[in-house]
């Protein structure tokens, strides 16, 4: 039977089973592939997508959990590509091989919308379910600072 | 001795720090690749559409490193255009006309350095040549500024789009005789030029090589055997057929037959492949197998085995003599004092976060691949190999990878997938799960290392007997389990002696980022400060002095002779650069006041590496529950005259810093001949809430510039255990820290 879905603002539906992956759904269905896959037990942050604003890992969650929760991964964080997590990332040129970084981003995103003005223990907290297997951690977290202090500086 | 790219990659450490590479030799011969070098021309790099638009190919592979930058930016500076104008490509495998096109041993940068501007200078000659022509004027009265070919007598100018038609179909120079800039006038090299796929990384464009996506296409996942190379005997085959999804169940022979030495690319590991119609799927019907494996003689081996005779190897007579001079039986007899000490590194993964893969169509008789590999020549070849096809009938492309750090040097996985291709109708996408990539990496070997080291009366450092038990067989030592006879301080001892015993092993072992280095390097400087603490002295001006003693002749034959400072060949250890990172790092993390109070230390290391010299210090404190916080790390590197693109540099040294942390905390064990490891749990990485504060501060020097990617690394282990010693005067002597008691915070 079909699953309802919401991706990044689109009602869509999908042919699978529902204890079916999420990850797996938006890479090999729907042909999103932004979210990654690294473990498949939630242990990298990889396959980080917003549910309702919260991040989690794709990998464990089952499409069929999901019901009318909207999902934005990487490609719908931003219509432009400008959210301003995206920009910092940008600026600093925080990626090596990359893989990682939408897994960062997203958590990095969630983050800043329950925290504008996250201190170094937030971002550990936040950010620690997310590997780096190059090592950017210095410049990802930088890089929240920098969104946190764009947007708290004056228009 | 002369070694192509195949060996040096077996025996990175050959030659210790020095690495007896051809490659290194002469950059611009080098570069172009062992045998008859091609004649690289602008024509094949360069592309200037008529609107101005200029795109330059890449030629090496891109998992991180930054090469799609790098190189290019070598060119683009002698084209002499603006970064901003220049599109990079991805050049497909094509060494013929692009030369060698692989990314390891940190080469890219000294073998790219001067053909990569020789080809952009040579374009930047054609451009000139072809407005020359086209006003009838003297090339000479003819310069160039940003795309432009400019005649300043006529007040002539013409962008480079109107010429490039002309200048395309000029002769190339010879790119010997072409004339380089001042480095002074750079505007590219040595300015901060931002990743080129970075915007497409920020917004999940579908890049990497598990992002390939073709009509029809099929997924692969590979069922394995738990012990290395174990073939299926029986398995519930026509049942797995069945289950939703499932296209093809495929029994893989496989052609390894597990021996006391395991070469580079043993060849295939049999196993069942399943293909179905997407990855889950092909997951799913893989826990439904059931399979009767002939596991083979590598099921005996384990941890424990390997420990014990690694401990009966070292009491006996060693095997080989690599390097010996001075009478060190003798200078030890005579020491004032003698410190005697084991040191045991384990085996590690490579765990990069894309684990391995491909993708791979077969039709109509010719072989279509996208590959991660890092070296992809070898790839073609192999697969041409295993499926007796010629490798005029394959296709590369070239796909960033998600992290290689030595693990796509091998490409066990695109022959994988090249074989399934193959057998069936469809394109196909092979991935491994995080844990077959863990189970069936090419390892970091382990080792095993007895020291003895003696002092004068001084506290002067007179003897070291160094005796390294790896792995192998009467021949040849494991992959990445090789050590180079000139590996510090071998040269600086007044008596030296580096012996190696070697025991057998059935396992792909392979090279990791620094190999070879990224452990001896902890072994080394670990001791040197045990003989540092043991001589009551300074650990910095201990070894400032051992480099000042007079250096013994590098025996492995390669490059300058010590004390011609040329600055062209260099694998040499040079010792000023040595001291030079020591006494640089020491002022920047102020070393000479560094407080002293118990639970809190700082350590100092350095090494030489792939052309590289790198000095760091670690800042750690310890709790009482053996729990380590790193605060902060120095780095002081010297990559010669010129650091490329410094955001980019900066960050590598950044991730070889926290990788040699991670390596800290790592260990691969067997039991039964599995291994016991399976995922990031017991397999770990450096998080976010245990990275340090890293400063890095570069010495520049008049040598050619040299890599990154790994001499960064090496020094990070021992200067944290050396800082754990200092905050706790207990030596850490086995690795991973938990075996020796300790933890991260």
């Amino acid at each position: 039977m079909p699953i309802q879905l919401t991706v990044n603002g689109v009602a869509t539906s999908v042919d699978a089973p529902p204890d079916m992956p999420l990850l797996w759904v938006l890479r090999d269905i729907l042909n999103l592939k932004g979210a990654k896959y690294g473990c498949g037990v939630g242990r990298c942050g990889a396959c980080t997508v917003l549910l309702d604003g919260q991040a989690v890992r794709s990998c464990m969650t089952e499409v069929g959990s999901v019901g009318d929760e909207k999902i934005i991964t990487i490609e719908g964080l931003s219509p432009d590509g400008l959210h301003p997590v995206q920009v910092a990332w940008e600026a600093l040129d925080v990626p090596q091989c990359g893989y990682c970084q939408s897994g960062q981003i997203m958590s990095a995103a969630s983050l800043l919308q329950r925290t504008p003005n996250p201190t170094d223990a937030d971002i550990d907290a936040a950010l620690s379910g997310n590997l780096c297997r190059c090592g950017t951690y210095t410049r990802i977290r930088q890089a929240i600072h920098e969104t946190a202090d764009a947007a708290s500086r004056p228009k | 001795m002369r070694l192509n790219r195949r060996s040096f990659l077996q025996l990175t450490a050959l030659a210790g720090g020095g690495l007896a590479l051809d490659l290194y030799r002469s950059p611009l011969t080098a570069a172009q690749g062992p045998g008859k070098p091609p004649d690289l021309t602008p024509q094949a790099f360069i592309h200037i559409a008529n609107d101005g638009a200029v795109t330059i190919m890449a030629r090496a592979s891109e998992s991180g490193q930054g090469m799609r930058n790098m190189l290019p930016m070598l060119i683009a500076e002698e084209l002499d255009v603006d970064w901003k104008d220049v599109r990079v490509q991805q050049a497909e495998l094509n060494e013929k006309i692009y030369g060698p096109q692989f990314s390891g041993g940190s080469a890219n940068t000294p073998t790219g350095w001067e053909p990569m501007r020789r080809v952009g200078a040579a374009g930047r000659q054609l451009l000139i040549t072809s407005g020359a022509q086209t006003w009838g004027v003297p090339e000479s009265e003819c310069t160039t500024q940003h795309g432009c070919v400019l005649h300043a007598a006529s007040g002539r100018s013409a962008g480079y789009g109107e010429l490039a038609s002309k200048a395309a179909a000029l002769p190339a120079p010879v790119l010997s005789t072409v004339k380089l800039k001042d480095p002074k006038d750079y505007r590219i090299i040595g300015h901060s030029q931002p990743g080129v796929d970075t915007h497409a990384i920020v917004t999940g464009k579908p890049i990497f090589g598990i992002d390939v996506e073709l009509p029809g296409m099929l997924h692969a996942a590979i069922e394995k055997a738990p012990v290395f190379a174990g073939k299926v005997k029986s398995a519930n085959i026509d049942q797995i057929k069945a289950l939703p999804g499932v296209r093809y169940v495929l029994v893989i022979d496989g052609g390894i037959a597990p021996a006391a030495y395991t070469p580079w690319e043993p060849g295939m590991e049999p196993g069942i492949a399943i293909v179905a119609d997407n990855w889950w799927q092909a997951q799913q019907a893989r826990e439904q197998l059931v399979v009767d494996w002939d596991l083979g003689p590598a099921a005996a081996q384990s941890s424990e085995g390997f420990k014990k005779r690694a401990e009966d190897l070292l009491q006996a007579q060693p095997a080989n003599t690599l390097r010996k001079y001075g009478d060190v039986d003798a200078a030890l007899k005579s020491s004032a004092k003698v410190v005697d000490a084991t040191y045991q590194y384990p085996f590690i993964a490579h765990v990069t976060l894309e684990p391995q893969g491909a993708t791979a169509h077969w039709k109509d008789g010719k072989l279509e691949m996208w590959s991660t590999s890092t070296l992809p020549v070898d790839g073609r070849g192999l697969v041409a190999k295993t499926l007796g096809i010629h490798e005029s009938d394959i296709t590369t492309h070239m796909m960033r990878s998600g992290g290689s750090f030595g693990r796509r040097l091998q490409n066990d996985y695109l022959v994988e997938v090249a074989w399934i291709a193959k057998r069936i109708d469809a394109p196909v996408k092979l991935l491994w799960s995080r844990e077959d990539d863990i189970a069936h990496d090419p390892f970091r070997p382990g080792g095993t290392v007895g020291l003895k080291g003696g002092l004068d009366t001084q506290g002067k450092l007179t003897a070291w007997r160094h005796h390294f038990v790896t792995f192998g067989d009467d021949k040849h030592s494991t992959s990445g389990g090789g050590i180079g006879q000139d590996t510090y301080p071998a040269g600086f001892v007044p008596a030296y002696a580096l012996y190696t015993s070697l025991q057998p092993l059935m396992l792909r072992t392979g090279a990791l980022r620094a190999p070879g280095d990224n452990a001896y390097c902890w072994v080394s400087q670990s001791f040197l400060d045990e003989m540092a603490h043991a001589a009551g002295r300074d650990p910095l001006e201990f070894q400032l002095e051992l480099l000042s003693n007079k250096q013994a002749p590098w025996s492995s034959g390669e490059h300058d002779a010590v004390g011609d400072h040329e600055p062209t060949g260099q694998s040499v250890l040079i010792a000023d650069r040595f001291k030079g990172v020591l006494e640089l790092v020491a002022e920047k993390s102020g070393w000479a006041h560094r407080p002293k109070v118990p639970g809190r230390g700082m350590g100092i290391a350095a090494w030489f590496c792939h052309l590289g010299y790198f000095a760091e210090v670690a800042d750690v404190s310890v709790d009482e529950g053996n729990q380590v916080t790193v605060h902060q790390i120095w780095a002081a590197g010297d990559v010669g005259s010129q650091i490329i693109n410094p955001a980019a540099a900066e960050n590598i040294a950044f991730g070889g810093i926290i990788e040699g942390m991670s390596h800290l905390g790592q260990e691969i064990t067997l039991a039964d001949g599995r291994i016991q490891q399976s995922n990031f749990h017991n397999h770990p990485l450096i998080r976010m809430r245990q990275a340090p504060k890293i400063e890095v501060s570069w010495r520049k020097t008049d040598y050619a510039p040299t890599g990154l990617g790994e001499p960064t690394l090496p020094p990070t282990l021992p200067a944290v255990t050396n800082a754990i010693f200092a905050a706790t005067g207990k030596r850490i002597r086995t690795l991973p820290l938990k075996r020796s008691g300790f933890s991260w915070a």
